[in-house]
């Protein structure tokens, strides 16, 4: 039985998309943030993975092709952003001064914190990029001469933190313009960060998918400036 | 639906073109991406593509909407395996899991505070000097009509 599942191709697929909406079950019953679909359906597969004992490369191998449709999925980020197009030429100003001010905070957080750690050059060059989608992250962090699989890890515990977080960071902060929560969710959590800002809504989520373009890019440049501090 | 694009008067099936122009995209996104030295992923430049093919009149937007909007909307789904690989992530961290996961912490909430009270100000500034800002009220609409 477990071998069978183990080696079905649509099993790990079928489960991963049961145990999300498992989660969204759970988050409508239950009105707490921490309830996330997105952790809910991680704890569920793993949970069910280790319970059952099927190996870990064994749900990856057919799960991943999920992931695959991740890049048509980000290419699509374009049809909301092109439909609220207008509003966001209206707000380029908030666009551009919220990215900017998010980039920073990013570089400078992780500086003052690596300080804080003792962390060595390597170390901290591996977290610098960790705000940004995976793709650049990993290519930057290459470039500086990090240790890509960690910095691997960074962004996803960023981005899964992000999508949990982020409507009990709205509230507390009171970020309650569309348009400023979707900056907030792409530019700190990346592509996982505007899962949820598309969960809010559209145009969070049009904002969202932009941000993850601009704070991606702008990083690889003001990292420049930030590479040598440590 | 009564309406009858072009695409589906010329095809005859809708969502497979529709799936197909954007996986065609997205192939277009991997070879800028093999072309230009910068190390940013096809999905990107995919994304950059679309919307300049749709802002430039190219594609029209019926010819990708509602496969597009389906795969928008499913993509949370999408990241459940990457999240659960976290689960073997422990041994490549060791030692240095604390800061890790302490500064990943810290930066998220840092930078997502940061950027939504930053732009959140900006855009109530905006609204101040110039009172008749329409943008709340289209949004209003725009949730409405869809």
């Amino acid at each position: 039985m477990i071998e069978f599942l183990s080696d079905s191709a649509y099993f790990s697929i079928a489960l991963s998309i049961i145990a999300y909406k498992f989660g969204i079950i759970v988050k409508n019953k239950l009105k707490f943030a921490i309830f996330n679909p997105l952790l809910v359906a991680t704890l569920v597969v793993i949970v069910f993975l280790l319970a059952t004992g099927i190996p870990y490369e064994a749900y990856e191998i057919h799960a991943s092709k999920l992931s695959y449709l991740l890049t048509p999925a980000t290419v699509c980020l374009a049809i909301p952003l092109y439909e609220q197009f207008e509003l966001l030429k209206e707000n380029k100003k908030a666009i551009a001064i919220g990215i900017l001010s998010g980039i920073l905070a990013n570089l400078i957080g992780v500086f003052v914190l690596a300080l804080l750690f003792g962390l060595n050059h390597e170390q901290y060059v591996t977290l610098l990029p960790k705000s940004i989608t995976t793709a650049i992250g990993i290519g930057v962090s290459e470039e500086l001469g990090g240790i890509a699989t960690i910095t691997a890890v960074a962004i996803i515990i960023t981005g899964v933190l992000g999508n949990i977080i982020a409507e009990f960071v709205c509230k507390v902060c009171k970020i309650n313009e569309p348009i400023a929560k979707g900056l907030a969710c792409g530019t700190s959590a990346h592509a996982i960060g505007t899962a949820k800002a598309i969960e809010i809504g559209e145009l969070e989520g049009a904002v969202s998918g932009l941000a993850i373009a601009v704070t991606g890019v702008l990083t690889v440049v003001f990292v420049s400036f930030f590479v040598n501090l440590i | 639906m009564t309406i009858t694009t072009e695409t589906e008067m010329f095809f005859g099936m809708k969502y497979v073109i529709q799936f197909g122009i954007i996986m065609a995209v997205s192939f277009v996104g991997e070879i800028v991406r093999a072309l230009l030295p910068f190390k940013c992923p096809a999905s990107i430049y995919g994304l950059i593509i679309m919307f300049v093919l749709l802002k430039t009149k190219i594609l029209k937007l019926e010819m990708v909407k509602e496969t597009s909007h389906f795969l928008v909307e499913a993509m949370p789904i999408m990241f459940v395996p990457i999240c659960v690989e976290l689960m073997t992530s422990g041994k490549v961290l060791s030692e240095i899991f604390v800061p890790v996961v302490v500064i990943s912490v810290a930066t998220t909430f840092i930078v997502m505070a940061v950027t939504g009270i930053v732009s959140q100000k900006v855009i109530e500034m905006d609204k101040k000097k110039s009172p008749k800002n329409k943008s709340d009220i289209k949004t209003a609409k725009e949730g409405a009509d869809i």
